[in-house]
């Protein structure tokens, strides 16, 4: 029996996604970006003189990354304010996810401050929270080498699929793969994985999220410039 | 520069060429924003933009009100909506902000929490309401207190079972009607001149500042006085009159 | 892959982005080469100088240079001067020999000078590889500023506020009938006798910033403020 989605999307089809820039005022940067029924706000405050004076590396300025989701976000009970693990293990991967890309040469001993918030999560948070992010920083004026796109992929049964939902995330034996790619050159910034997967289905999965991180590219590069009214080709 | 904003305000003027007792455009009250949660709104005043979420959960009540529900108020002024905000504890601005909100509603006869009721003495339902500004701009007391009561109104009741256990992912048809709508507005003095809705240039040089809820029938539910300066009762009364009239302005958007 | 410059100029482009393929072509500020790429290395608007593509920022904050003339903020008084911010991501000093001609008594009060929350219109002397960034009072324009406001909008948009020889400036000072002083960091002061003229100041500089990157700017600038005062105005040089 062939595994059947039951939101009945192709294994290659992602969730609606959208996207938006500068929505946020008090930022230097902002976006806006939901895939499904996910929603995550990212917004760049910076670079700024960095305190605890200690942190401060006078070589490049730094990257601090902060994820956290709104006590009302969680499908199901509320979720305690206030930073917990798993929150802290995402605000490190998104910002290993982003740093390949950002130059803060220009910036010693200062900070960019990245701040992904989510009012609202149905999976694929900490992939929402890297694309919304990446817009933001491009939104700051950053110098970066390209947006960042990212994606989680997966596997059920032996269906390899994209953009993963609650209940393929959760599901008995399946794997979680969640991936952001430059989408330039094809490099890989994040990368995890729960479950098992063989060597073959690595690289449909890879190859899956190359091109869905494509897409999202395009969908990123258009709200970006959308912001000056100019419509993406 | 606090002199010029004085200044101006003699002349019955403000920064953005608005009179004293007027709010910024737009304002808009937006409910549902966030479906997933049991209830949610959004509110916008000028570039103020507030969310509120709310979450329902079951508990046992407590032995003095053995059939009835409770509320509670909480608010997050995170980094992402203003450079002056820092991550950590809650500061004693955000404790502020959620409990000026819940003085709005507790007190005021706008929620019957025996309809929060589910076996007397057993389970009942608890609400909480979580404040959180995306973009803080001035007036966050205004715009948070109009979002709770919006975001109250659009609250849907999940699925429960005959186990207590709750379904958040379907949710019933029943919602919660409010026996009485308090709107709370805050009005502003600086120097000698009272305003609303100050932004965020404004409020820095506001000396001091009276939040008061009304009902429809213009009777006052709560008082939050903040500031470093004091009050005469003329200038109290003052405020009052003009947060009734306003009140009435922002009810009709719900 | 056609080869060339692949995008027009004055284009919206985003980091990543191809701007040009083929080695016939030179990576200016902004853009980085890859093998036989120029990409964007940043979000900002194309423009095209012979060979050389580069980018002019359309976001960012202020990077501090030696010699602009800028607004700063006194947010530190020491024993030997005053520090100040200055919208960037680092904060600048003035020297007690910079900011006053008097012969200053060892333990004075500096206060009397400037103090905290005062604006001043001083020009960078100085930006070290650290960037800590040093001013100077000593010049012509460089004074305390009182009454007014102050407004901050993104540095990269100052040029466009301030026009060709002022031109743009020029006509909002007289449409308006404000002083303005615009910082090469992004904040400008307004001060006006009308209030709702100063509003309308404000108003039009905010929408300079937001279609900076656009074409036919004067005119449309030009448009806004006759609707909004009603006084005709005359535009002595077209960008």
């Amino acid at each position: 029996m062939v595994y059947k989605r039951e939101d009945g999307r192709k294994l290659t089809q992602t969730r609606d996604m959208e996207a938006k820039v500068g929505i946020i005022p008090n930022a230097i940067g902002s976006a806006m970006f939901r895939i499904g029924k996910t929603i995550a706000y990212a917004t760049v405050y910076g670079p700024r003189e960095l305190y605890p004076r200690f942190l401060q590396d006078p070589s490049k300025g730094i990257l601090r990354c902060n994820y956290n989701m709104m006590p009302f976000a969680s499908s199901g009970e509320r979720s305690r304010p206030g930073p917990n693990r798993r929150a802290k293990e995402i605000s490190l991967i998104t910002e290993k996810a982003l740093a390949p890309v950002i130059d803060l040469s220009k910036f010693p001993n200062a900070v960019v401050d990245v701040f992904v918030e989510l009012p609202q999560c149905d999976a694929g948070s900490r992939c929402a929270g890297i694309c919304a992010a990446s817009m933001a920083l491009a939104d700051a004026g950053i110098a970066m080498k390209d947006l960042v796109a990212a994606v989680a992929v997966g596997r059920v049964e032996d269906q390899i699929l994209v953009d993963l939902n609650y209940i393929e995330d959760s599901y008995e034996g399946g794997t979680d793969l969640p991936l952001a790619i430059i989408p330039s050159t094809g490099q890989i910034t994040l990368l995890q994985m729960d479950g098992v997967m063989t060597k073959e289905q690595l690289k449909k999965a890879f190859d899956l999220a190359t091109v869905t991180c494509k897409q999202i590219y395009e969908i990123q590069k258009a709200a970006l410039k959308n912001k000056f009214g100019v419509q993406a080709q | 520069m606090k002199n010029h904003i004085i200044k101006l305000l003699n002349q019955g003027i403000r920064l953005d060429g608005r009179k004293l007792e007027e709010f910024r455009q737009p304002l808009t009250v937006e409910k549902g924003s966030f479906p997933q949660a049991e209830g949610s709104a959004r509110v916008k005043i000028g570039n103020t933009d507030v969310i509120v979420g709310i979450k329902l959960e079951t508990m046992v009540p407590y032995p003095d009100q053995p059939g009835q529900g409770s509320i509670m108020v909480g608010a997050e002024l995170l980094p992402m909506a203003s450079p002056d905000f820092e991550s950590g504890p809650p500061s004693t601005d955000s404790i502020e902000l959620a409990r000026v909100v819940d003085r709005g509603i507790r007190e005021s006869g706008a929620l019957d929490f025996k309809k929060l009721c589910i076996t007397e003495g057993e389970k009942v339902w608890m609400i909480t309401i979580d404040i959180v500004p995306v973009n803080a701009d001035g007036n966050l007391f205004d715009a948070a207190s109009l979002g709770a009561i919006a975001a109250l109104q659009d609250v849907k009741f999940p699925v429960i079972d005959d186990n207590g256990k709750i379904d958040y992912k379907h949710k019933t048809n029943k919602g919660l009607p409010l026996n009485k709508v308090p709107i709370e507005v805050t009005v502003y003095k600086i120097g000698k001149d009272f305003l609303i809705d100050p932004s965020r240039d404004e409020e820095k040089f506001v000396d001091a500042r009276l939040t008061i809820a009304t009902l429809e029938d213009g009777t006052v539910s709560a008082f939050q006085k903040g500031g470093n300066d004091a009050l005469t009762q003329e200038e109290i009364f003052n405020a009052i009159d003009i947060a009734v009239a306003k009140g009435k302005e922002l009810r009709k958007l719900l | 892959m056609t080869q060339g410059i692949l995008v027009k100029p004055k284009e919206v482009v985003v980091p990543g982005e191809i701007l040009a393929s083929g080695l016939d072509n030179l990576p200016g500020y902004g853009t980085y080469r890859n093998g036989e790429n120029i990409h964007a290395g940043m979000l900002g608007l194309t423009s095209v100088e012979g060979r050389t593509i580069k980018l002019i920022p359309l976001a960012g904050k202020y990077i501090p240079k030696q010699g602009d003339v800028i607004l700063a903020k006194v947010f530190d008084v020491t024993f030997s001067g005053w520090r100040a911010e200055i919208n960037s991501a680092y904060s600048a000093m003035l020297s007690l020999k910079e900011g006053t001609t008097d012969f200053v008594e060892r333990g004075a009060d500096l206060t009397k000078y400037y103090t905290f929350e005062d604006y001043i219109v001083a020009r960078i002397t100085n930006v070290t590889s650290q960037n800590l960034v040093d001013l100077t009072m000593r010049g012509p324009g460089l004074r305390k500023l009182h009454e007014g406001r102050i407004i901050s909008i993104t540095s990269c948009k100052v040029p466009r506020v301030i026009g060709k020889k002022g031109s743009m400036v020029s006509m909002i000072k007289k449409a308006t009938d404000c002083q303005i002083t615009v910082g090469q960091n992004g904040w400008i002061w307004l001060a006006g006798k009308d209030a709702s003229k100063e509003a309308i100041a404000e108003k039009t500089i905010k929408l300079i910033e937001s279609k900076a990157h656009t074409s036919g700017l004067t005119e449309k600038v030009k448009n806004f403020l006759e609707k909004e005062t009603g006084i005709k105005l005359e535009v002595e040089e077209s960008e």
